[in-house]
């Protein structure tokens, strides 16, 4: 058992996949000599060479495409696009060209492949590179969509998505790079398609992703403390496959459902979990669903502006208390 | 500045470098995709074949040419316009017309449609229909051949409009700078869609004068000479072989019909079909293999067989059930299901 940070726990989690398949390659911006620019790959150019960790041209389309060539003929590559805004200018791949080739091929085809990306706010970075485009992925039928919350799910996730037969947007969060956690020795391989309830609890469920998820975790410490509220925290992890059982099996214990999503707030992924939940689970709620998200507005620069539309532990915990009426 | 490849035509005679197998192979090939894309306009006309249709009609020897020197092993990456180069593959007229008509026994079992015709089994690796989007699949395919060690080398076919998007170029860039072994071949066919490629680009000729932006050849073949393409790709991918990077080749040809089906194209000017059609590439090859000496009974032979088998196949086509609607939700994931949640 060791502390790692989540930027650390990106590099261990690569390295653990290249040392285990010597099919699994690396490439992207800035990532092989430089170590990349959120340093989250610094060692693997040293430690696995030129042929496996490559640099490349700001080609995003060429780095998207490249990989799905190499997946689709054997090699099991993961690709970095740096910034998630920059999907962009490569779609084509992640709606037109990975998710539909087997099934436009009647299986004859098959796409391997990661795309790892640095998502989500609190940088200070704009507009343009701040946003969650978690949702931009979970609407396209083909693909997996993960986002992992700490350094140990981080190496078991990306584990999953690399030997996982189909492609994958694993979604890093910039603003938890620093951040750091407890992470077994060993090998680390975890299943996508599975929540983590972090905080059990009776009163509310609260669902988060990635950055979201020490803030919930924090809201429902300050309800609990400060208003007798017992919250269950769910870390849902992974929108595609979604663990729709767990999120149930929460909400028949709690009869309540927060959502609490960094996405601006139209076709968020909460909306599509609150579906369901009102299609198969109406009668175990004692109340409406809320989704807590950020506005539908593009992401102002400055940080006093950004840590007003970002859900904050505050506004959950006011959110939550106005909900319930205590 | 040379305009037409001084690597065609070559020595000529049946005992050349090419040969009478290869010949006959590749006219062979021609006469199959000519007699295949006119029936698929039939078949439209008489409302079999649905959804749209791009055809090779009138370029079919780039698609002999480049499937004659390729090897088993070779990866063919085509667009929308992908039917000959499924056919010179090798692919069955009837899988591609079973497609085409949406039938079970088609291709994909019609999941694809004719825009994305695949066998992987004979080296075709999908047909794109978003432009440019397989130069940089052909360049991660090639980059696997590179990393393996394998010897096999990944032929990407794009038209002239395809020249004017961003993937073109940075696929060019990437597979330079990687010297991977793939050939990209500008099937320049004068025509966009319906605007004349010369209106809507900066150079001359859309692929090869933008050749040496990414340090390669500048390459033009007569892409209605199969043996100019054949000799043209025969020395791509001898160089792509050796490790020495990519190739890009603008094949000039002329399709007969329009763009798609929908097209009449009456954006063309009087005669300048006419004029292409003197050099229809089947017609000029015929002659070729007469005047080195092949007996017109061989040539007519294949022409007759040619015709049976698309024959024999529009009927297997007629007769062939729709696709089962258990078939929609096959194939969205690797585990051969569509589930997306527990």
């Amino acid at each position: 058992m060791a502390e790692l940070t989540y930027r650390d726990a990106v590099i261990r989690g690569i390295a653990q996949e290249m040392e285990r398949d010597p099919d699994v390659v690396f490439l992207g911006e800035d990532v092989a000599k430089a170590g990349g620019v959120f340093k989250a790959t610094v060692g693997l150019y040293e430690q696995f060479g030129p042929l496996r960790v490559r640099d490349t041209p700001i080609s995003e389309q060429a780095i998207m495409g490249a990989a799905m060539g190499a997946a689709m003929t054997g090699l099991k590559p993961i690709a970095e696009i740096m910034f998630s805004d920059f999907f962009a200018v490569c779609f084509d791949y992640i709606a037109n060209e990975f998710p539909k080739s087997r099934y436009m091929s009647n299986g004859q085809l098959k796409c391997p492949l990661v795309v790892r990306t640095g998502n989500g706010g609190g940088s200070r970075f704009g507009a343009q590179h701040s946003q969650s485009v978690e949702n931009w992925c979970m609407m396209i039928p083909g693909l997996k969509v993960v986002a992992p919350s700490s350094p140990v799910d981080v190496i078991g996730l990306l584990a999953a998505s690399v030997r996982d037969p189909d492609p994958v947007i694993f979604l890093e969060h910039k603003s938890l790079y620093a951040t750091k956690g407890e992470v077994p020795d060993g090998e680390i391989v975890d299943t996508l398609g599975t929540a983590k309830i972090l905080r059990p609890g009776k009163d509310a469920t609260i669902l988060a992703l990635a950055l979201m998820v020490p803030r919930a975790l924090e809201a429902a410490e300050r309800l609990k403390a400060e208003h007798g509220i017992d919250c269950e925290v769910v870390d849902v992890r992974s929108l595609v496959p979604l663990d729709t059982q767990t999120i149930l099996g929460s909400v028949a214990k709690t009869h309540r459902l927060f959502t609490v999503e960094e996405n601006p707030r139209l076709c968020g992924w909460g909306a599509e979990i609150v579906s369901i939940v009102a299609d198969e689970a109406f009668y175990d709620l004692d109340g409406p669903p809320v989704r807590i998200t950020t506005p539908h507005i593009p992401l102002p620069a400055a940080d006093t502006l950004e840590d007003i539309v970002l859900p904050t532990p505050q506004r959950i915990v006011e959110t939550v208390r106005r909900s319930l009426g205590s | 500045m040379a305009t037409v490849n001084d690597r065609a035509p070559g020595p000529a005679g049946l005992n050349d470098d090419i040969g009478e197998q290869k010949r006959l192979e590749m006219y062979r090939t021609q006469v199959v995709i000519r007699e295949a894309e006119q029936r698929a306009y039939d078949l439209f006309l008489q409302n079999l074949v649905k959804g749209t249709s791009h055809l090779s009609l009138g370029q079919e020897a780039v698609a002999a040419g480049f499937a004659g020197a390729m090897q088993t092993g070779d990866l063919s990456f085509c667009t929308y316009r992908g039917h000959a180069h499924t056919l010179a593959r090798g692919v069955s007229v009837e899988k591609v017309l079973g497609e085409l008509m949406q039938r079970d026994n088609g291709l994909m079992r019609g999941k694809g449609g004719s825009m994305h015709l695949t066998s992987a089994e004979h080296g075709v690796m999908g047909s794109y229909a978003i432009i440019g989007a397989h130069l940089p699949i052909a360049c991660g395919a090639a980059w696997r051949a590179q990393y393996k060690g394998t010897k096999d080398v990944a032929t990407c076919f794009f038209g002239d409009g395809t020249t004017n998007i961003g993937a073109f170029h940075e696929a060019l860039n990437f597979a330079a700078i990687w010297k991977l072994p793939v050939v990209f071949v500008c099937e320049n066919n004068l025509y966009m869609e319906y605007t004349p490629i010369g209106d809507v680009t900066a150079v001359p000729h859309p692929a090869a004068d933008r050749a040496s932006a990414y340090g390669l050849e500048r390459i033009i073949v007569d892409g209605n000479d199969a043996d100019a393409v054949y000799r043209t790709a025969q020395a791509a991918y001898a160089k792509a072989r050796a490790g020495d990077g990519p190739s890009l080749i603008e094949c000039l040809t002329y399709r007969h019909s329009g763009h798609s089906r929908a097209d009449p194209a009456k954006y063309r000017p009087e005669g300048e079909l006419d004029r292409w059609k003197l050099r229809d590439p089947i017609k000029i090859y015929k002659e070729r293999l007469l005047q080195f000496g092949v007996p017109e009974k061989t040539i007519t032979d294949i022409d007759t067989d040619v015709r049976k088998i698309v024959d024999d196949a529009t009927e297997a086509c007629k007769a062939a059930p729709n696709p089962p609607a258990e078939i929609i939700t096959t194939d969205v994931y690797a585990d051969g299901g569509w589930a997306w949640r527990n």
